[in-house]
Protein backbone atom coordinates (compact mmCIF):
# COMPACT_ATOMS: atom_id res chain seq x y z
CA UNK A 1 0.00 0.00 0.00
CA UNK A 2 1.38 3.41 -0.83
CA UNK A 3 2.16 5.82 1.38
CA UNK A 4 0.46 8.56 -0.34
CA UNK A 5 -3.33 6.11 0.13
CA UNK A 6 -2.22 5.63 3.75
CA UNK A 7 -2.24 9.35 4.79
CA UNK A 8 -5.32 9.77 2.48
CA UNK A 9 -7.10 7.13 4.28
CA UNK A 10 -6.11 8.67 7.27
CA UNK A 11 -7.07 12.29 6.46
CA UNK A 12 -10.38 11.13 4.73
CA UNK A 13 -10.67 8.86 8.20
CA UNK A 14 -10.16 12.47 10.33
CA UNK A 15 -12.29 14.25 8.35
CA UNK A 16 -15.44 12.21 7.64
CA UNK A 17 -15.25 11.08 11.39
CA UNK A 18 -15.07 14.79 13.34
CA UNK A 19 -17.93 15.88 10.36
CA UNK A 20 -20.10 13.05 11.61
CA UNK A 21 -19.41 14.11 15.21
CA UNK A 22 -20.32 17.46 14.39
CA UNK A 23 -23.67 16.54 12.63
CA UNK A 24 -24.36 13.78 15.47
CA UNK A 25 -22.87 14.77 18.78
CA UNK A 26 -25.70 16.00 21.33
CA UNK A 27 -23.46 18.50 22.87
CA UNK A 28 -23.00 21.02 20.66
CA UNK A 29 -18.92 21.98 22.63
CA UNK A 30 -18.30 18.44 21.41
CA UNK A 31 -19.54 19.05 18.05
CA UNK A 32 -17.73 22.82 17.91
CA UNK A 33 -14.36 21.23 18.83
CA UNK A 34 -14.70 18.38 16.67
CA UNK A 35 -15.45 20.67 13.65
CA UNK A 36 -11.67 21.67 14.42
CA UNK A 37 -10.65 17.70 13.04
CA UNK A 38 -12.60 18.45 10.04
CA UNK A 39 -11.26 22.04 9.04
CA UNK A 40 -7.40 20.41 9.99
CA UNK A 41 -8.34 17.20 7.46
CA UNK A 42 -9.22 19.18 5.07
CA UNK A 43 -6.32 21.11 4.86
CA UNK A 44 -4.20 18.36 4.57
CA UNK A 45 -6.37 17.33 2.22
CA UNK A 46 -5.81 20.30 0.29
CA UNK A 47 -1.99 19.55 0.57
CA UNK A 48 -2.57 16.15 -0.84
CA UNK A 49 -4.39 18.13 -3.65
CA UNK A 50 -0.84 20.27 -4.29
CA UNK A 51 -2.53 23.38 -3.18
CA UNK A 52 -0.14 24.64 -0.17
CA UNK A 53 -1.35 28.04 -0.37
CA UNK A 54 -5.14 26.98 0.14
CA UNK A 55 -4.06 24.87 2.86
CA UNK A 56 -1.93 27.03 4.90
CA UNK A 57 -5.29 30.09 3.83
CA UNK A 58 -7.43 27.14 5.50
CA UNK A 59 -5.72 26.59 8.87
CA UNK A 60 -5.25 30.35 9.40
CA UNK A 61 -8.64 31.36 8.46
CA UNK A 62 -11.30 28.54 9.50
CA UNK A 63 -9.17 27.18 12.41
CA UNK A 64 -7.59 30.60 13.49
CA UNK A 65 -11.13 32.48 12.86
CA UNK A 66 -13.94 31.09 12.24
CA UNK A 67 -13.70 28.19 14.40
CA UNK A 68 -12.35 30.54 17.44
CA UNK A 69 -15.67 32.79 16.49
CA UNK A 70 -17.47 29.85 16.94
CA UNK A 71 -16.35 28.31 20.57
CA UNK A 72 -16.90 32.43 21.45
CA UNK A 73 -20.35 32.07 20.08
CA UNK A 74 -21.56 28.65 22.14
CA UNK A 75 -19.38 30.01 25.33
CA UNK A 76 -21.33 33.11 25.18
CA UNK A 77 -24.65 31.66 24.64
CA UNK A 78 -26.13 29.94 27.71
CA UNK A 79 -27.34 26.59 28.88
CA UNK A 80 -24.80 24.90 27.05
CA UNK A 81 -23.95 22.29 29.64
CA UNK A 82 -27.21 20.84 29.49
CA UNK A 83 -27.14 18.19 27.56
CA UNK A 84 -30.69 17.84 26.86
CA UNK A 85 -31.48 21.18 25.58
CA UNK A 86 -27.95 22.22 23.88
CA UNK A 87 -27.77 20.85 20.83
CA UNK A 88 -31.40 19.11 20.12
CA UNK A 89 -32.06 17.72 16.81
CA UNK A 90 -35.68 17.61 15.48
CA UNK A 91 -36.88 15.58 12.38
CA UNK A 92 -34.45 12.92 12.42
CA UNK A 93 -36.38 10.35 10.15
CA UNK A 94 -37.28 12.45 7.16
CA UNK A 95 -33.79 14.33 7.52
CA UNK A 96 -31.81 11.08 7.24
CA UNK A 97 -34.60 9.85 4.22
CA UNK A 98 -33.58 13.35 2.32
CA UNK A 99 -29.66 13.00 2.71
CA UNK A 100 -29.43 9.25 2.17
CA UNK A 101 -31.67 9.84 -1.22
CA UNK A 102 -29.09 13.03 -2.18
CA UNK A 103 -26.22 10.51 -0.98
CA UNK A 104 -26.82 8.06 -2.88
CA UNK A 105 -27.67 9.87 -6.17
CA UNK A 106 -24.62 12.19 -6.44
CA UNK A 107 -22.62 9.15 -5.43
CA UNK A 108 -23.74 7.31 -8.18
CA UNK A 109 -22.68 10.60 -10.41
CA UNK A 110 -19.91 10.48 -9.12
CA UNK A 111 -18.85 6.68 -9.74
CA UNK A 112 -20.39 6.34 -13.32
CA UNK A 113 -19.66 9.98 -14.73
CA UNK A 114 -16.64 9.89 -17.21
CA UNK A 115 -14.68 13.25 -15.71
CA UNK A 116 -12.13 14.84 -17.39
CA UNK A 117 -8.71 14.17 -16.86
CA UNK A 118 -5.74 16.25 -17.41
CA UNK A 119 -2.35 15.25 -18.83
CA UNK A 120 -0.48 16.59 -16.48
CA UNK A 121 -0.82 16.55 -13.17
CA UNK A 122 1.23 19.03 -11.15
CA UNK A 123 2.46 19.32 -8.06
CA UNK A 124 4.43 22.94 -7.77
CA UNK A 125 4.11 25.78 -5.59
CA UNK A 126 1.36 27.66 -6.55
CA UNK A 127 1.28 30.95 -4.90
CA UNK A 128 2.90 33.14 -7.78
CA UNK A 129 0.55 31.60 -9.94
CA UNK A 130 -2.58 32.14 -8.30
CA UNK A 131 -1.29 35.91 -7.39
CA UNK A 132 -1.31 36.38 -10.91
CA UNK A 133 -4.68 35.19 -11.24
CA UNK A 134 -5.51 37.07 -8.56
CA UNK A 135 -4.22 40.71 -10.35
CA UNK A 136 -5.63 39.44 -13.57
CA UNK A 137 -8.33 37.79 -14.74
CA UNK A 138 -9.55 37.91 -11.35
CA UNK A 139 -9.01 41.21 -10.43
CA UNK A 140 -12.77 42.22 -10.38
CA UNK A 141 -13.97 39.66 -7.88
CA UNK A 142 -11.23 40.19 -5.75
CA UNK A 143 -11.85 43.99 -5.17
CA UNK A 144 -15.67 43.30 -5.01
CA UNK A 145 -14.31 40.67 -1.99
CA UNK A 146 -12.71 43.77 -0.12
CA UNK A 147 -15.63 45.18 -0.21
CA UNK A 148 -17.66 42.40 1.14
CA UNK A 149 -15.56 41.92 4.07
CA UNK A 150 -15.65 45.91 4.76
CA UNK A 151 -19.98 45.21 4.78
CA UNK A 152 -19.68 42.30 6.66
CA UNK A 153 -17.06 44.14 9.23
CA UNK A 154 -19.13 47.22 9.99
CA UNK A 155 -22.57 45.31 9.89
CA UNK A 156 -21.31 42.86 12.49
CA UNK A 157 -20.72 45.62 14.52
CA UNK A 158 -23.97 47.58 13.88
CA UNK A 159 -25.99 43.86 14.51
CA UNK A 160 -24.14 42.99 17.68
CA UNK A 161 -23.49 46.55 19.46
CA UNK A 162 -25.83 47.95 22.56
CA UNK A 163 -27.94 50.60 21.79
CA UNK A 164 -27.06 53.36 23.16
CA UNK A 165 -29.51 56.54 23.34
CA UNK B 1 -10.14 -3.57 -7.50
CA UNK B 2 -6.69 -3.05 -5.33
CA UNK B 3 -5.31 -0.67 -7.92
CA UNK B 4 -8.54 1.45 -7.53
CA UNK B 5 -8.55 1.58 -4.21
CA UNK B 6 -4.83 2.82 -4.03
CA UNK B 7 -4.71 5.05 -6.67
CA UNK B 8 -5.82 8.11 -5.44
CA UNK B 9 -7.49 9.65 -8.08
CA UNK B 10 -10.74 12.65 -8.26
CA UNK B 11 -12.99 9.78 -7.08
CA UNK B 12 -11.36 9.64 -3.58
CA UNK B 13 -11.84 13.10 -3.65
CA UNK B 14 -14.71 13.50 -4.87
CA UNK B 15 -16.03 10.81 -2.15
CA UNK B 16 -14.95 12.55 0.80
CA UNK B 17 -16.26 15.39 -0.21
CA UNK B 18 -19.67 13.51 -0.59
CA UNK B 19 -19.64 12.31 2.69
CA UNK B 20 -18.75 15.73 4.29
CA UNK B 21 -21.64 17.43 2.10
CA UNK B 22 -24.03 14.39 3.50
CA UNK B 23 -23.09 14.92 7.11
CA UNK B 24 -23.13 18.86 7.01
CA UNK B 25 -26.97 18.96 4.80
CA UNK B 26 -28.21 16.25 7.79
CA UNK B 27 -26.90 18.46 10.28
CA UNK B 28 -28.59 21.92 8.66
CA UNK B 29 -32.12 19.60 8.55
CA UNK B 30 -32.38 18.55 12.21
CA UNK B 31 -30.42 20.83 14.03
CA UNK B 32 -32.68 22.99 15.92
CA UNK B 33 -29.38 25.14 17.58
CA UNK B 34 -28.57 28.23 15.27
CA UNK B 35 -24.80 28.06 15.69
CA UNK B 36 -25.27 24.10 15.08
CA UNK B 37 -26.94 25.02 11.76
CA UNK B 38 -24.09 27.71 11.29
CA UNK B 39 -21.43 24.55 11.66
CA UNK B 40 -23.32 22.74 9.19
CA UNK B 41 -23.32 25.47 6.42
CA UNK B 42 -19.50 25.76 7.22
CA UNK B 43 -19.03 21.47 6.29
CA UNK B 44 -21.09 22.14 3.27
CA UNK B 45 -18.65 25.16 1.95
CA UNK B 46 -15.51 22.81 3.03
CA UNK B 47 -17.12 19.80 0.83
CA UNK B 48 -17.19 21.97 -1.96
CA UNK B 49 -13.89 23.52 -1.80
CA UNK B 50 -12.78 19.76 -1.96
CA UNK B 51 -14.46 19.27 -4.85
CA UNK B 52 -12.93 22.83 -6.54
CA UNK B 53 -9.62 21.89 -5.85
CA UNK B 54 -9.76 18.21 -7.00
CA UNK B 55 -11.30 19.11 -10.17
CA UNK B 56 -8.29 21.75 -9.96
CA UNK B 57 -5.84 19.23 -9.34
CA UNK B 58 -7.04 16.62 -11.43
CA UNK B 59 -9.33 17.81 -14.52
CA UNK B 60 -8.16 21.38 -15.87
CA UNK B 61 -4.53 21.42 -14.29
CA UNK B 62 -4.71 25.49 -13.86
CA UNK B 63 -5.35 28.14 -10.92
CA UNK B 64 -9.11 29.56 -11.21
CA UNK B 65 -10.43 26.32 -8.84
CA UNK B 66 -8.14 27.79 -6.38
CA UNK B 67 -9.16 30.99 -6.87
CA UNK B 68 -12.42 29.86 -6.07
CA UNK B 69 -11.71 28.27 -3.11
CA UNK B 70 -10.00 31.30 -2.06
CA UNK B 71 -13.32 33.16 -2.68
CA UNK B 72 -15.24 30.40 -0.86
CA UNK B 73 -13.08 30.90 2.11
CA UNK B 74 -13.62 34.65 2.09
CA UNK B 75 -17.41 34.45 1.98
CA UNK B 76 -17.69 31.65 4.78
CA UNK B 77 -15.45 33.71 7.17
CA UNK B 78 -17.90 36.97 6.44
CA UNK B 79 -20.74 34.73 6.53
CA UNK B 80 -19.60 33.19 10.01
CA UNK B 81 -19.08 36.50 11.34
CA UNK B 82 -22.67 38.26 10.11
CA UNK B 83 -24.18 34.87 11.22
CA UNK B 84 -22.61 34.85 14.73
CA UNK B 85 -23.56 38.35 15.02
CA UNK B 86 -27.66 37.75 14.08
CA UNK B 87 -27.70 34.87 16.73
CA UNK B 88 -25.59 36.98 19.79
CA UNK B 89 -29.06 39.41 18.56
CA UNK B 90 -31.19 37.33 19.06
CA UNK B 91 -30.01 35.44 22.24
CA UNK B 92 -29.67 39.03 23.30
CA UNK B 93 -33.85 39.30 22.61
CA UNK B 94 -35.01 35.86 22.82
CA UNK B 95 -32.65 34.27 25.65
CA UNK B 96 -32.33 31.16 23.48
CA UNK B 97 -31.13 30.35 20.35
CA UNK B 98 -33.49 27.76 19.08
CA UNK B 99 -34.67 28.69 15.57
CA UNK B 100 -38.62 27.48 16.45
CA UNK B 101 -38.63 30.07 19.07
CA UNK B 102 -38.25 33.02 17.09
CA UNK B 103 -41.30 33.05 15.34
CA UNK B 104 -42.13 36.56 15.67
CA UNK B 105 -42.84 37.15 11.95
CA UNK B 106 -45.09 34.63 11.44
CA UNK B 107 -48.46 35.16 10.44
Amino acid sequence: MPMKAIIFYLLALLTVGSAAVVAFSRNIVYSAFSLLGTFMGVAGLYVLLAADFVAVIQVLIYVGGILVLIIFAVMLTHRIDDVAVSNRSVGRIPAAVIVVSVGVLMGTAIVSARWAQTANVRVAPTTAGIGDAFLGPYILPFELASVVLLVALIGAIVVSRKEIR
Amino acid sequence: MSGALFEIGLRHFLCVSLFVFVLGLYCVLTRKNAIGILMGVELILNSANINYLAFSHFSSGRYDGQVFALFVIMLAAAEAVIGLAIVLGIYQNFATIDVEATDNLQG
